[in-house]
């Protein structure tokens, strides 16, 4: 039978039974619907009582799970893998010949089409940081401070070049609109710690320097999914959620005196007609009730220590990718399972010496401060987090800037269950092709699933008639860069 | 959470109560079709089925020949079911590492067929429909046409009963939501709750099938599957003009337009022998899939791109088949390959179509009083014409004056040396001398240049800008971007510093859609560019309004502000000239070639040539030719207001590949022309290469299995809430078996060979027996039928996301009842579109009607759809949807509760009820329950409101200013008769009433 319509079912009986060691806030609201209870039971307290929560469909999970949780730090636009990650001094001593053919014949191309190829040097030297002695761009000596902790996977491959359809790529799998993100299918899976709080949470900022893409919300979409497991967009400026401010002239205990009696209303309904949706629309309007406080609790960064915000480089919720990557750390605390910040702004098809800069200086230092700050929460065992863009660059010049590439660009790991102060996998001397252990978008895609817990081919989704899955048909684990 | 962590008890009271359906017995008789084929397409096909490639041990389980052969190849029976109940993970099948295992049941049904001789049958859906017989069961009181024959057949098999008829409030609710989309009013309700006639209920059904809101009711639908949305999907996710294909799909609804004749207009109307306006517009529906614009886009991934998203909806929306699966392999379920996937393909390469870049206006589509205007400046402009082109031989000694001064064409043009230069951006320019200006280091992405030069010149007539090619600018230039490109978008000059009015503009070269006239018509998202001319120099001249008596300092400005980064001109020289009429100069080629030859030597051609180009340039001529111009802006200015819509244009057809494994870039797969699949049967008759047309008509002609059963399998689900088979967008082996098949093909043919009458079978359906039963939940169907699929009783279910907007304006007394128009805005949270790019946007709230329009004429941005539809599951259309999911989540409860449309409308229905429900607030609470229920509230009920009432009047009393605040709610003025707190205190109970389950529920 269909899991949601079972879970439906089991919330229906969840809340006749509910008394079960769950306090008197779930004692009123399973009153409601308890036509036996209703007259006795006094009203529902506000913000005390506990939800039903999804289970997932994931249970017990397929294999030892490593970590809780994912924290995607999505650079949008396309880092160039050879301004950060990925050292190649022969391009350098190659900068102004042209590209050898080898290389690029035959090969997809987006806008240095038709174009003379040239090489472009590295604008920046790398250096050796920690014990691991990893190679990473001079520009990001903070990321380079907790080099032990991470993984850098220098032979990444995707196979969209333009931004819209890599990102689609990227979350999902395939360039098809209407499949469902990542977040989605992990939430689907595996459900959420959270209590008050969405199990999917996107959160964006924006870069100084003018090369932005736009951004589809159909990069959190749930696709084929219910939509209950879409991303949830906390915005920095205006309500973090949508309509989650109570109208004018509404105050919270006025506000709660018209939830009370839509409950009360729905229950009388449905002592009438015992339909499971109106249990559930009961529950999700106290949930919608509980985000309005909890929402805002999580926004209020006033009560982190000074120290904490001066490791990320924030002095609030501004917006920044700074506060964002604090904001990350706080809802990681608060159980939801997945966290994907997206930072706009490294589209540089020009001036990328100047430009790179300005994202190592928006980037650099709170992606390693929450890090730290999940290591030295202890957290940092049960997180996983990702630092990377839809794609990388070309070594060729455009300009003084590079193009889209996909055959070979590089990202970070780090948390439970990966191995810290490794690089793993290599592309070419020119950083075109990965060449070395290559990982395809779908391999990080099941790499992942499997420090949740969960057999990337196991978790499906019937859908015109087929089983859909993340990873589609493809998809192998990474074992080299599991601890 | 994890069941594992309830407490044992309650495990075991779940597992007690929960309906787990009982597994059916194994029929006596096994039919393969609907018992064996669903556990071997599950099971077996992935690697026993249609796909050569995946084919395992060269046993195939689809065709009557491979099963034949198994059954000829096994020595008894128990070794052809050895493998199926094996203990050994070698020997079982389907093997282990699939995922996939059997059932007992499931095997016990296969050995049963097996025994019984492993009968086969081609699949259902593709075997032509043929009139089933009705069953002759009957039941007085719930039997009223053949529809529930088949249902009723079906119950008694399995020994239940249908439910009695729904109250008369509850069918005119249901059928007002079903037919309009729109609740009942009181008064609706009143009359047929007390109509006594025995046709009350068909006549209500008449009423609402003729209403306007029916169209709009069932266009809502449809435009989900055709993925209708009004901007182009991909990336900057531009507008694009479709609306006037969605008026188009509302009359044609309203119109009951036979669906055959619907089906072939929206597929190939341009195609129809002299196609009207509407045919055409209909067209728009091979223009509604997702487009890019996106920089670095190539053009043959996206020409891939939309071919198979075009195969994909086809599919869908007439088929009924998952093609999209045989893009890159051939199908693992359904008899379908690449190849015919990229046949169908094939059927669409004739739509012409830019595969990057922004989408053309498209084909106006004037209104009546439009249409008249017209027809009365084309009129004036062919009188104009003739004046112009009368024979006038005194013209002849004139214009070989001209001919003389023209020597070739060529101007004195005096080179504006820059005395001073600005940018506002992070560019920089250097003078190069001989007034050429160069662009250096950096490129920004928008850029205006300043340029101020002396021209000691009188009466300046024009000036030139050139934009010259440069080895070292990317693509040789003369632009900046990566392709050599530039647009240019703005140029003005102000001389002595007054604004020079600049009108008649020429240029060497303009790229299609860029023209130089784009260059001065005031507008930063048009421009002059030059694309593909690249590595060559190119100049534009722009004519003065009047000639510049003394044009001293002058100050020319160049903008680049388009939405393309980097298009700047990269290197340019600026000149002046006296000249007269100085744009016409850049004289067309046949022109100069016709002056290059000796008077005496011209052909009559070359002559005629030339007298008619001196005509556009005579003096005596200029009142004509004003009259004319102006005759011309006026046109291109109703022209211009005119409503657009993107329609097909059928032109040579691309070349169609098959693809291997979908790869656009490789071109090895074979070139293929348009066909069906083989499957289906013969597919269309045509001399020559099949077109859309040829698609069109076949798909709706009685030799396609498919269309009429997909089409009265989706009908179904609009008045069941579930289709006959579940999976609407498959009848393939993968979909589900219908619940009444035999219904499903009689309701198939009786739409078919009654000419495809859409209001006929909606009306078949919604006078059926089974449609008019109650739908309150009966414990015996709860764990029998948990799903409703039998039909003992009708379903409820929340309605559609437009529809919820709908009925609160509709209860509010908010709605505007418009048919059609324009996409319209109503308020959406501000920063919503934060993430846009190219240009960047914000949404601006509408005003007045245009706030209170039905939701389907909201605007629809694919990338960021409005949050209170997405919250209610509106699809984002950028894929066919044929089943919106219908979920429960706390965003519709954020949205009921703070979006300001339903604050507003709950403050509407508070005012309205303050005036017209009586004095009493039980009076009052009875009007606001029957404007949103059609029923008076319980006594339970009336206790809740009340005491919400009294608190709030009281806490409005006392807070006048929160009172105030709540009541201002939207753009609605707020009433000053009315005592604010009061108002505001019937505003809470009005929420509370727009926010019941019962409200936003089909009942």
């Amino acid at each position: 039978m269909d899991p949601l319509y079972q879970h439906q079912l089991r919330l229906t009986r969840r809340a006749l039974f509910g008394s079960a060691g769950r306090g008197l806030g779930a004692l009123a609201l399973s009153s409601l619907l308890s036509p036996s209870l209703l007259k006795a039971a006094p009203s529902p307290s506000p913000g005390a009582s506990k939800l039903e929560k999804w289970p997932g469909v994931i249970n017990p999970p397929h294999v030892r799970p490593r970590i809780k949780r994912v924290i995607f730090l999505c650079m949008a636009g396309g880092p160039s893998h050879l301004e950060t990650l990925d050292y190649k001094p022969r391009l350098a001593e190659m900068h102004g010949k042209p590209m050898p053919e080898s290389f690029t014949k035959g090969q997809p191309i987006a806008q240095l089409q038709g174009q003379k190829l040239t090489c472009f040097r590295p604008q920046f030297g790398f250096k050796k940081f920690g014990r691991s002695g990893a190679e990473i761009c001079e520009l990001f000596p903070h990321v380079g401070s907790v080099s032990d902790d991470i993984c850098v996977i220098r032979s990444m491959r995707t196979e969209a070049i333009n931004h819209d359809p890599a990102h689609t790529f990227m979350n999902t799998g395939t360039t098809i609109s209407g499949r469902p993100s990542m977040g989605s299918w992990v939430t689907y899976g595996l459900g959420s710690d959270a209590d008050d709080l969405p199990g999917f949470v996107v959160l964006t900022s924006a870069g100084r320097g003018g090369q932005m893409q736009p951004i589809a919300s159909r990069q959190w979409s749930a696709g084929f999914l219910p939509s209950r497991f879409q991303g949830v967009h906390l915005r920095g400026q205006g309500d973090p959620v949508l309509y989650l401010s109570r109208p004018g002239g509404v105050d919270e205990s006025g506000q709660r005196d018209v939830v009370d009696a839509v409950q009360k209303l729905n229950a009388i309904h449905n002592n009438a007609i015992e339909d499971p949706e109106i249990a559930t629309r009961i529950s999700q309007y106290e949930m919608a009730f509980l985000m309005q406080s909890s929402v805002p609790e999580l926004m209020d960064m006033r009560n982190e220590p000074r120290h904490v915000l001066d490791m990320y480089g924030t002095k609030g919720a501004d917006g920044s990718f700074a506060a964002n990557c604090l904001l990350a750390r706080r809802l990681a605390e608060r159980g939801v399972r997945f966290i994907q910040l997206y930072h706009r702004d490294w589209d540089h098809h020009g001036n990328i010496a100047n430009d790179i800069r300005l994202k190592a200086e928006e980037v650099d230092k709170p992606a390693a401060a929450l890090v730290t700050d999940l290591k030295n929460r202890g957290m940092l065992d049960e997180t996983l987090v990702i630092w990377g863009g839809e794609f990388g660059r070309t070594p060729m010049a455009q300009g003084n800037g590079r193009d889209h590439h996909i055959k070979g660009f590089s990202i970070w790991l780090a948390g439970g269950g990966i191995r810290g102060g490794i690089t793993h996998g290599a592309t070419d001397e020119l950083g075109y092709n990965a060449v070395d252990d290559v990982v395809h978008v779908h391999d990080l895609h099941a790499t992942m699933l499997h420090l949740l817990g969960v057999d990337h081919k196991k978790l499906t989704y019937k859908f015109q008639g087929r089983d859909f899955r993340l990873t589609d048909v493809h998809g192998q684990l990474v074992k080299k860069i599991l601890a | 959470m994890p069941l594992g962590r309830l407490s044992p008890l309650l495990c075991v009271l779940v597992a007690a109560v929960a309906p787990a359906r009982a597994e059916l017995p194994v029929p006596e008789k096994i039919e393969f079709n609907r018992d064996v084929r669903p556990i071997l397409s599950e099971n077996c096909f992935a690697c026993h089925g249609f796909d050569a490639a995946q084919r395992k041990a060269e046993l195939r389980l689809d065709t009557k020949e491979g099963v034949a052969a198994a059954v000829r190849g096994a020595k008894t029976q128990d070794d052809l079911l050895k493998r199926i109940r094996s203990g050994d993970p070698d020997e079982l099948m389907p093997p282990p590492e699939s995922g996939k295992s059997l059932t007992e049941r499931q095997k016990a049904v296969l050995a049963r067929w097996v025994e019984q001789g492993a009968q086969w049958q081609g699949h259902w859906s593709y075997l032509k429909p043929t009139r089933p017989a009705v069953p002759e069961v009957d039941q007085p009181g719930f039997v009223r046409n053949p529809i529930d024959k088949f249902v009723l057949a079906r119950l008694k098999e399995l020994n239940l009963q249908p439910s009695p008829e729904a109250d008369r409030v509850t069918l005119i609710r249901r059928l007002s939501f079903d037919l309009t989309g729109l609740p009942p009013t009181p008064a609706e309700a009143k009359a047929f709750v007390e109509d006594q006639s025995p046709e009350a209920y068909e006549k209500l059904v008449d009423k609402l099938l003729a209403s306007p809101a029916y169209g709009e009711r069932m266009a809502a639908y449809w435009l989900d599957l055709v993925r209708y949305a009004d901007t182009i999907g991909y990336h900057s996710d531009n507008p694009m003009n479709a609306w006037p294909y969605r008026d188009y799909v509302i009359k044609a609804f309203n119109s009951n337009k036979p669906f055959d004749r619907f089906t072939v207009e929206q597929i190939a109307g341009d195609l129809l022998p002299d196609a009207a306006v509407e045919q055409k517009v209909a067209s728009a529906y091979n223009r509604l899939l997702q487009t890019t614009e996106e920089g670095g886009a190539q053009p043959k991934e996206y020409a891939a791109k939309y071919a198979a998203d075009r195969v994909r909806n086809l599919g869908s929306v007439w088929l009924g088949q998952t093609m999209g699966c045989c893009e890159c392999h051939d199908h693992k379920f359904d008899p379908f390959t690449t190849k015919e996937f990229y046949q169908l393909a094939a059927f669409f390469a004739d739509v012409q179509e830019a595969p990057v870049g922004r989408r053309e206006p498209g084909m106006p589509v004037p209104d009546e009083s439009q249409q008249g205007e017209l027809k009365k400046i084309d009129d004036a402009i062919a009188s104009a014409k003739e004046r112009l082109n009368a024979p006038a031989p005194e013209l002849a000694a004139k214009q070989a004056e001209w001919e003389k001064n023209v020597s070739g064409g060529d101007v004195a043009w005096t080179t504006l040396k820059p005395e001073s230069y600005s940018v506002r951006g992070e560019s920089k320019l250097r003078d190069d001398g001989d007034g050429v200006l160069r662009s250096v280091y950096k490129v920004a992405a928008k850029e205006t240049y300043t340029i101020t030069a002396k021209a000691d010149l009188k009466n300046v007539t024009g000036f030139r800008v050139e934009a010259l090619n440069d080895p070292e600018l990317p693509a040789g230039g003369p632009g900046t971007a990566p392709n050599g490109n530039f647009v240019l978008t703005n140029f003005s000059v102000s001389a002595g510093g007054k604004p020079v009015k600049l009108n008649n503009s020429s240029a060497d070269y303009e790229q299609n859609g860029h023209p130089v006239a784009y260059a001065i018509d005031g507008k930063n998202d048009t421009g002059w560019a030059v694309q593909p001319q690249f590595g060559k120099p190119h100049f534009a001249v722009f004519e003065t309004d009047k000639p510049v008596e003394s044009a001293g300092a002058v100050t020319l400005v160049l903008e680049f502000q388009s939405q393309y980064p980097q298009h700047n001109i990269g290197k340019l020289r600026l000149s002046a000239t006296t000249a007269p009429s100085p744009s016409r100069l850049a004289l067309p080629p046949a022109v100069k070639e016709a002056l290059a030859v000796a008077p005496d030597k011209r052909t009559d051609a070359q002559k005629n040539e030339l007298a008619a180009y001196y005509r556009t340039l005579a003096p005596e001529l200029q009142p004509v030719r004003d009259e004319l111009a102006a005759l011309e802006k006026k046109k291109s200015a109703l022209m211009e207001a005119m409503p657009k819509v993107l329609v097909t244009t059928s032109g040579p057809p691309r070349e169609i590949r098959v693809l291997p494994r979908g790869n656009w870039l490789d071109e090895t797969g074979p070139v293929v022309q348009p066909g069906v699949p083989a499957v289906l049967g013969a597919g269309p008759v045509a001399d020559g290469r099949q077109n859309r047309l040829d698609l069109a008509k076949w798909l709706v002609s009685p030799e396609n299995p498919l269309t009429a059963r997909v089409t009265v399998n989706r009908f179904w689900k609009q008045f069941f809430g579930t289709g006959v088979s579940k999976s609407l967008e498959d009848l393939g082996s993968q979909g589900e078996w219908p619940t009444h098949l035999d219904l499903l093909d009689w309701l198939a043919v009786e739409f078919r060979d009654g000419g495809w009458d859409v209001k006929k079978t909606v009306r078949l359906i919604v006078t059926s027996g089974t449609y008019r039963q109650a739908s309150m939940p009966r414990p015996e169907l709860k764990d029998r039928d948990p799903y409703n699929r039998l039909l003992a009783r009708q379903s409820r279910y929340r309605l559609d996301a437009e529809q919820v907007r709908d009925n609160a304006l509709a209860v509010s007394g908010l709605l505007v009842n418009k048919v059609g128009g324009r996409s319209v805005f109503p308020y959406q949270p501000p920063g919503y579109w934060f993430a846009l790019n190219f240009p960047v946007r914000e949404w601006q709230n509408d005003t007045g009607e245009n706030l209170y329009r039905r939701g389907l004429y909201t605007h629809w941005q694919r990338s960021f759809l409005h949050p209170s539809l997405l919250a209610f599951d509106a699809p984002s259309r950028e894929e066919c949807t044929v089943d919106r999911p219908r979920s429960n989540v706390p965003q519709q409860a954020l949205a009921l509760l703070n979006d300001p449309t339903y604050v507003e409308a709950a403050r509407a229905l508070a005012e309205r009820t303050i005036r017209e429900g009586g004095a009493a607030p039980a009076d009052r609470l009875n009007y606001a329950f029957e404007r949103a229920l059609n029923r008076k509230p319980k006594d339970e009920e009336v206790k809740v409101l009340t005491a919400l009432l009294e608190k709030h009047s009281s806490r409005y009393g006392k807070d006048a200013e929160a009172a105030k605040k709540l009541i201002a709610a939207g753009a609605k003025p707020v009433p000053t008769d009315l005592n604010p707190s009061e108002l505001a205190a019937w505003t809470s109970v009005a929420r509370v009433i727009l926010n019941l389950h019962e409200t936003i529920t089909r009942p």
